[in-house]
């Protein structure tokens, strides 16, 4: 967008654009503080991974694709889940295990799955969806229905062999799916570099697929790699590699509190005050002109009236009843 | 129209045609399927008639094109995918039992994942001890997964049918030693449902609960206990789940004596799960303990001699059933 000119950054659909990912980021913002806070009140049973300070690239990702385009998400996947268009009041439900959540309290916070917004499912095994977005990505060629799949990882699912023997199929068969490598710098608890040969970059070019690496912060820049690898994947391009350069603001997990032993707080201060998503978005829209303070007030209102809303009827919400515990078992 | 006889690689063959030509959907992945028509040759000529579009060969990936599997199958495809020796499900296992098994449940019912594998078991093939297992066991231990073990030419036609129609991932077993025997096989059009034991033998003094070729073993042992004045029963389960526990269990009421022969190891596996199954529900209509016949508990060996120790034999069955009958 940088090269974008005046008009351009003025049109009505580009300001629509940038308000809907700045009130999504800061929906997934909010979802995940209150995500923190029942968690740490022990309202939420179970574990909570939380995407605080990612927002930006599920969002920008996200906002390339259709409604039917397809997804597979992680263990750290409720604002990929969001981005996708999943609702907050059922996403809640699910992470309190209550019947009217997305799997019927069935799955939890790290298997939200919805078919209505093409999401095939958040994934506990790293690297464990990236074989279903594969798989999607050969039905939606095979079919010729024209649906992009976009297999969201950490750079942790680098360890795992599986990713290398599926990318290695996707680019052979031309197959329409973009992975986007989230590197937050850590694997659970332990600087990537550690765990990490080579380039990230390096294993996509392996294999001959394009990659191209983008600041994770900055929401305009990660939704235009990705229009452009998606747009590229639904030409018949085949594959795409999009690494995006994050940060995770909270521990690998809500209980993972002390972390001086792997990484400094003045690091963790530096990305929340200097490299913010929502900060940057957002003064970026108050220099173009494109909202006012009022603006992104009245936004940041709405969403936490909304989520407040969510958590009061995930709370609200029922248990399911025992006899659900075989249902479902097999289709 | 009175029955032909075909090969079991035949009939398996048959399945897939059939199949293939109702349902556009349904795709065959594995290595060597296309034009080699795998090393069993039992997929011979299908990538003629259905196009590399349909019979997709991979690369050595069977982790890989397992997962791509299931994806596939949750979004609008059927895949059957061939993994050419059962001892390589090892390498699909998190694919199988924590993806496909799992994703209808934690979906709260909404994602289905219809996928079929195919795979083989059996020794005494000399292919020694990473190409010999039987590891159905490993399946059927699963929520979430079915698994086919075939014993004749005409059940693995039926029950393939079965699997292949099925809105779950189902784990397919066939023996390869047993690709080249003939049976009858209907020319009409039929399936065979899942979790319905089939009597292959009737008979009143003693059970012999037997899958995949252990039912052709459980039968010639039947023959010789005969000779020996004892009428044995002779019960294929057909799919280890769903288990038709209520044909198992009446037979051994009804004769008294069970024995249960499986060519997976003996220890934790199929054999020990049915005997217990018999145990609980016919344990007061007994008059002996329920045995366990399976695969010695050894890497399967090379050489020939010691290979042959290792799995049950006509002989091995008629003593443990003549010594049960005693």
């Amino acid at each position: 967008m940088s090269s974008a000119t005046r008009s351009e950054l003025g049109s009505e659909a580009a300001v629509e654009r940038w308000l809907r990912a700045y009130r999504q980021m800061l929906s997934i913002r909010a979802f995940e503080e209150r995500v923190n806070d029942l968690y740490t009140r022990a309202l939420m049973p179970g574990l909570a991974h939380l995407y605080l300070g990612e927002e930006a690239i599920a969002v920008g990702v996200c906002e390339a694709l259709n409604r039917d385009d397809y997804i597979t998400s992680t263990h750290r996947g409720h604002g990929h889940c969001l981005a996708k268009g999943a609702a907050p009041d059922r996403m809640f439900a699910e992470l309190l295990g209550k019947e009217a959540g997305y799997c019927r309290g069935k799955g939890g916070s790290m298997h939200i799955a919805d078919p209505a917004t093409g999401n095939l499912g958040a994934n506990a095994i790293v690297a464990g969806s990236v074989a279903i977005a594969t798989g999607a990505a050969l039905s939606a060629k095979r079919l010729g229905n024209g649906r992009v799949t976009v297999c969201f990882f950490g750079e942790g699912a680098l360890g795992q062999g599986l990713l290398y023997e599926v990318m290695n199929l996707a680019e052979l068969w031309k197959l329409p799916v973009l992975y986007v490598c989230e590197n937050n710098l850590y694997t659970e608890y332990t600087h990537y570099e550690e765990t990490t040969a080579g380039e990230i970059p390096g294993r996509a070019a392996a294999f001959g697929i394009k990659s191209e690496t983008v600041d994770g912060q900055d929401v305009r820049a990660v939704y235009a790699v990705a229009a452009k690898f998606v747009a590229g994947a639904r030409r018949g391009d085949g594959p795409g590699f999009l690494v995006a350069n994050t940060y995770r603001y909270h521990g690998h997990h809500v209980g993972d509190i002390s972390r001086e032993y792997y990484r400094p707080k003045e690091e963790e201060q530096h990305w929340k005050t200097e490299r913010d998503p929502l900060k940057l978005l957002g003064s970026w829209l108050l220099k173009q002109g494109l909202a006012d303070e009022a603006v992104l007030a009245r936004i940041a209102a709405e969403v936490n009236g909304q989520l407040d809303a969510a958590v009061q009827f995930a709370i609200a919400a029922p248990y399911p009843n025992p006899e659900e515990v075989d249902k479902d078992v097999y289709a | 129209m009175p029955d032909r006889e075909l090969t079991f690689a035949q009939a398996i063959r048959e399945a897939l045609i059939e199949e293939m030509r109702r349902d556009s959907s349904v795709c065959i992945f594995g290595e060597d399927v296309a034009e080699a028509g795998t090393p069993f040759k039992v997929l011979a000529g299908l990538v003629e008639e259905f196009g590399s579009e349909r019979v997709i060969d991979t690369p050595i990936s069977e982790a890989g094109f397992t997962g791509i599997a299931v994806g596939a199958a949750m979004t609008g495809l059927r895949p059957v995918v061939d993994i050419m020796f059962g001892d390589f499900i090892t390498l699909t296992m998190d694919q199988m039992a924590n993806q496909a098994a799992k994703v209808h449940y934690m979906s709260g019912g909404k994602w289905k994942v219809p996928m079929v594998m195919r795979t083989t078991l059996g020794a005494t093939r000399r292919s020694a001890a990473q190409h010999s297992q039987s590891l159905h066991a490993w399946f059927s231990h699963v929520p979430g997964l079915k698994v086919v073990l075939p014993s004749t030419p005409r059940d693995a036609k039926g029950l393939l049918k079965t699997a292949i129609r099925d809105d779950n991932p189902v784990a397919f077993f066939e023996d390869k030693m047993m690709y080249r025997a003939k049976g009858p096989v209907p020319q009409e059009e039929y399936t065979i449902p899942f979790g319905v034991a089939d009597i292959k033998r009737e008979g009143r003094d003693i059970t012999i609960v037997a899958t995949s070729s252990m039912v052709q073993v459980a039968l010639g042992a039947a023959g010789l206990l005969e000779k020996a004045g004892i009428s044995a029963e002779v019960i294929d389960p057909r799919t280890t789940w769903p288990l038709d526990e209520k044909t198992l269990i009446e037979s051994a009421q009804k004769t008294g004596r069970a024995m249960v022969v499986d060519e997976g190891y003996g220890r934790y596996g199929v054999a020990g799960e049915i005997a217990a199954v018999i145990a609980e529900a016919a344990f007061y209509d007994l008059d002996a303990p329920v045995k366990r016949l399976g695969a010695m508990q050894v890497p399967i060996p090379f050489s020939p001699p010691l290979e042959d120790l290792t799995v049950p034999t006509e002989k091995s069955v008629f003593e443990v059933a003549q010594e049960l009958c005693r």
